[in-house]
């Protein structure tokens, strides 16, 4: 039912473009306030019934309307849209987002050479949303960069090169090459020595290679502990190490940036989101994520009391092991041999959300590789881990 | 995070919908080692269901393995991260944790109590606006309960909760609490705060965190998780004048031009008139541009675009002001200090500011006294040492916009860098400009250093020569200006000889010394550049900050760096004038190469070692330098 109401909205905006000489996205910016929405809503993209319903009463507002077209050209017709009130009093949302957009134009503006790591994870999501934001109606003056182990799930690999060019930005894919070479995988090498190879030494090649000298991340300091103490700009020697104990005094919003050759920084534009604002930015801002969050039924075989998708043929099957079909979803994505699904239903983003604020364990519970000792996160970005 | 659950599992949307307006609060707390922080920060995300199954269990087991609680929850091992905080059992840095109610979302930072990390507290502090300030009831106000409130009320904040803690090891006794909260009071009333609370509780049992306890039935007021929830702490920012500090020029095309940074107070509507900063020239503002839309009004912490109605010059560093009340414009001010590294300061060294938006050269001129943390008393005082807090004076090599902190945090604040190491080695908030910077012009004189320099047929420059004691340096200086001076050219030389028997005669060989005797060096050879002379500078001038603060000075091209690099071995074995034999006998300290270090140029323009070859020749180099780069042109 929906999905007709979606090709009707669509073909009518179409024609509301056509005979009023305006491009899709100036008109997607009035109905859904987002200049790609129809874009995505015409290749396959959902939204909730309101979106839906709001949008609908503004299409037929902008028909009913008898006024002469604007041809002056896009800039001008934007500019007619009517203004966004602001707010009396600002959100905790408003106020997150504030402050990362600040963070990113400092580095913008200060470094010579950065980059933005994009795992396209939920948290990826928001701060390349975030960088749109920040530097619109300019493009972020960066690329992104996915260090792809070659394990990651294959919705991740599409969904990641839509995205890319659907924004029109430089995504820049960077695989250690040697470890291919070797065959270091998951199965084969376990998960320690496979994330080392293919992860943290494939992103120092990567960040040597390119010589980037600012590079952010989307980690939050609510995801662990030694996170809770790691500045926004958190500074590495030539060698990507991190120095717990020395770190520069970050106060206000006033950052050093100043390096000297051969060093470089992390900057965590989302230090101060939890993962509840991640999730309820993403149902604010329509921001859109990979289908994996989403439930569905998906092949699945079950390994030490973790469900394991089976993604690809190069998981090899134990005796009497058979994938299984459940209704499951991911709270975290990476390598797909590392990553457990968890049974659920929820395909929406309420849902979504209603399961995550009623579940008793944390989110990187379903990472394999955290379950080590209390203080491995701190041991693992000493040796350079993000 | 289970909280709410009932509205959760019911209606989903209308939770998101009360959850997307919750307001916000950031607190830090202190107090002393042992007061028990950590255990109240855990007690508030355990008690507000913010600690997750997973977590709760590794919690539990490393409470039986390093935990000081018996077999009880020690929280503060969900607090300290750090490897080497969990062994020696204290906290280092300063913590961010994030939970929060019905009503408000909270950010606090949990800061080390030892002196030795009061930097790391002023950290926390500075983006908090209220400071839980913990006393155990047994100690009562110490002298670490008047640092931290000194640092809290110097970074800016004005609320206080006092928490009496572990009030079950004193009976929940009412005259000890009443005694503790009169003390307090009467120390912190000339600190500027707005709200003192004082609360008896328990972290460790949970009384008067959440619920009212029922062991103080004494205690009218409220307890602490609903007094944070609703207390008031919305400051003057919105109704204060507008500012913006430009941090990025956004020109996507050629019909675009915007100024993008964060709004640091007031508010801003297309159609306002606004003056831009140190160019004083005035525009009205065009469009507030976000991605979701123009707006029409940008208000105080809001990351905006403006476009103006004028094609004006604006860049990075710029400030956006209110057309009727623009900030203030000075390049001398006075300013609390607070020094955050192990290197001291060293008044006349040139560092580097940082503000919210600019980053310029600036010295502390002056330290006018420090200021005793524990006890507030003023000390005279040369330099500052770590953790160290001193009232100063400031140059800035440009004038920068500022607000006295006071009035407002964002416009008031700045970082002070060191040259060499890239560390943040001090913080500050601005008091007050030393003068009105903007009435003080150079005076545009007729007779310029152009006209000066053009009379005498030379491009003035000053020549750095630096190099140990007996490397050559005054020697080759010497015949370099005989040289010059049989060419008709103008020159003069400074050297220890002529300045340190008369303008820097008050100053010895401390670290201090030698940088205030460059700095003088320095700002007298750029008088002597603008006279038009080509000046010949002979010092040892050892380190690197202080001879890029010389060249920083004079003009691009306007500085040309000697090093005379004759080594050591062959310096101490000319030994002319004897030093290097005493200095070796113990006779002399501070003696460069000896007991003081000498760091060598990176990138001098002429090098040049006297072992290797004569005076002379070297005397010649140095005239084909100058004839080749057209210095001795005109």
């Amino acid at each position: 039912m929906t999905s007709t109401q979606i090709n009707d909205l669509v073909t009518r905006a179409e024609q509301y473009a056509q005979s009023h000489d305006l491009s899709l996205s100036t008109v997607s910016r009035k109905l859904l306030n987002d200049g790609k929405g129809l874009s995505r809503l015409k290749s396959g993209g959902q939204l909730t019934l309101k979106t839906l319903d709001s949008a609908f009463d503004k299409l037929a507002a902008l028909e009913a309307e008898t006024a002469i077209p604007v041809t002056a050209g896009d800039a001008d017709a934007d500019r007619g849209i009517g203004q966004v009130i602001s707010p009396e009093v600002l959100t905790h949302l408003d106020r997150l987002e504030a402050e990362s957009i600040h963070i990113m134009r400092e580095v913008a503006a200060e470094a010579e050479n950065p980059v933005m790591l994009y795992s396209v994870g939920k948290d990826s999501a928001v701060m390349l949303h975030l960088a749109m934001k920040a530097f619109y109606p300019s493009k972020p003056p960066f690329p992104l960069m996915h260090v792809d182990t070659t394990w990651k799930f294959r919705d991740m690999i599409k969904f990641r090169d839509t995205i890319a060019k659907d924004l029109g930005l430089d995504l820049i894919v960077h695989i250690n090459e040697e470890g291919v070479r070797q065959g270091v995988g998951p199965f084969t090498h376990g998960s320690q020595l496979h994330t080392d190879v293919m992860k943290t030494q494939s992103l120092k090649m990567a960040l040597d290679k390119y010589k980037f000298d600012a590079a952010f991340g989307g980690a939050r300091r609510d995801e662990e502990k030694s996170r809770a103490k790691e500045r926004i700009f958190s500074f590495r020697s030539a060698q990507h190490s991190w120095d717990p104990k020395n770190q520069r005094p970050e106060l206000w919003n006033i950052y050093n940036t100043r390096i000297n050759n051969n060093e470089s920084i992390r900057v965590f534009p989302l230090s101060n989101w939890t993962e509840l604002d991640i999730w309820q930015y993403i149902y604010k801002e329509k921001i859109p994520i990979v289908p994996l969050y989403f439930a569905a039924e998906r092949p699945v075989v079950e390994r030490d009391g973790v469900l394991i998708m089976v993604d690809d043929d190069r998981m090899e099957l134990a005796p009497g092991e058979t994938p299984q079909m459940k209704s499951v979803r991911f709270r975290t994505l990476g390598c797909y041999p590392l990553t457990g699904a968890i049974e659920s239903d929820a395909d929406t983003l309420p849902q979504i959300i209603q399961e995550m604020l009623l579940t008793s364990t944390s989110e990187r519970q379903g990472r394999v590789i955290d379950h080590d000792a209390a203080a491995s996160m701190e041991k693992k970005k000493q040796e350079g881990y993000f | 995070m289970a909280h709410q659950s009932a509205l959760i599992e019911k209606d989903v949307l209308v939770y998101l919908q009360d959850h997307e307006n919750k307001s916000f609060l950031r607190f830090i707390t202190c107090g002393s080692v042992d007061d028990g922080k950590s255990t109240l920060i855990g007690r508030l995300l355990y008690d507000s269901k913010m600690i997750f199954e997973d977590q709760l269990s590794a919690l539990e087991a490393d409470s039986k393995k390093q935990g000081t609680q018996g077999n009880k929850i020690d929280f503060a091992l969900l607090l300290d991260g750090l490897a080497a905080e969990r062994e020696q059992g204290i906290t280092i840095d300063v913590a961010y944790r994030f939970f929060s109610t019905d009503k408000r979302k909270f950010i606090v930072a949990d800061t080390p109590g030892h002196e030795q990390y009061t930097r790391n507290m002023a950290t926390g502090a500075s983006t908090a606006e209220l400071a839980v300030i913990l006393i155990d009831a047994r100690r009562g106000v110490l002298t670490q309960t008047r640092r931290h409130s000194y640092i809290a009320s110097l970074l800016g904040i004005k609320h206080v909760v006092v928490a009496v803690n572990k009030m079950d090891l004193v009976g929940f006794d009412k005259e000890v609490f009443d005694a503790i909260e009169t003390e307090y009071d009467t120390f912190a009333k000339d600190l500027g705060f707005k709200s003192i609370v004082c609360m008896p509780m328990s972290a460790l049992e949970g009384d008067n965190i959440i619920t009212k306890s029922n062991r103080t039935p004494w205690y009218k007021g409220a307890p602490l998780l609903p007094y944070l929830e609703t207390i008031d702490v919305s400051s003057d920012l919105s109704d204060a004048p507008f500012r913006m500090p430009v941090q990025w020029v956004n020109r996507p095309n050629l019909d675009f031009r915007g100024f993008s940074g964060t709004i640091a107070s007031g508010m801003v509507r297309p159609g306002d008139e606004v003056v831009v900063l140190p160019s004083a020239k005035r525009s009205t503002v065009e469009r507030v541009v976000t991605h979701d839309g123009d707006l029409d009004r940008g208000v105080a912490d809001q990351a905006v675009t403006l476009t103006l109605t004028d094609e004006i010059d604006i860049s990075r560093g710029d400030v956006i002001c209110a057309g009727q009340s623009p900030a203030e414009q000075t390049d001398q001010f006075a300013a609390h200090l607070l020094w955050m590294h192990d290197e001291a300061l060293l008044p006349g060294r040139q560092y580097i500011l940082k503000t919210a938006n600019r980053m310029i050269p600036a010295t502390v001129t002056e330290l006018k006294h420090k200021i005793n943390v524990n006890t507030l008393d003023h000390q005279s005082g040369k330099t500052l040492e770590l953790n160290e807090v001193g009232v100063c004076n400031l140059s800035t090599s440009r004038p920068i916009a500022f607000d006295p902190y006071q009035d407002n945090r964002a416009t008031g604040s700045f970082i002070l860098i060191d040259r060499q190491s890239n560390a943040t080695i001090g913080v500050g908030m601005i008091d007050f400009s030393l003068r009105r910077a903007q009435n003080v012009h150079w005076q545009a004189l007729e007779v310029d250093k152009t006209a000066r320099a053009a009379l005498k047929h030379q491009k003035p420059c000053v020549l750095w020569f630096t190099g140990l004691s007996g490397s050559g340096k005054s020697t080759v200086a010497n015949l370099v200006e005989k040289r010059l001076h049989d060419m008709g050219r103008h020159t003069y030389t400074l050297d220890g000889d002529n300045v340190r028997h008369g303008l820097n005669k008050d100053l010895g060989f401390t670290d201090a010394d030698r940088v205030e005797n460059i700095r003088r060096v320095g700002e007298t050879s750029k008088l002597l550049v603008d006279a038009g002379m080509i000046v010949l500078v002979s010092f040892i001038s050892p380190f690197v900050s202080e001879r890029r603060m010389a060249r920083e000075l004079v003009d691009d091209g306007e500085f040309i760096e000697v090093y005379i690099s004759t080594p050591l071995e062959v310096c101490e074995q000319r030994d002319v004038k004897g030093l290097y034999a005493k200095a070796r006998r113990g006779e002399i300290k501070n003696f460069t190469g000896i007991d003081s270090a000498y760091e060598p140029p990176e990138n001098a323009e002429i090098d040049i070692d006297t072992s290797e070859i004569a005076a002379e020749r070297a005397a010649a180099d140095i005239i084909r330098y100058l004839e080749d780069n057209g210095y001795l042109e005109g």
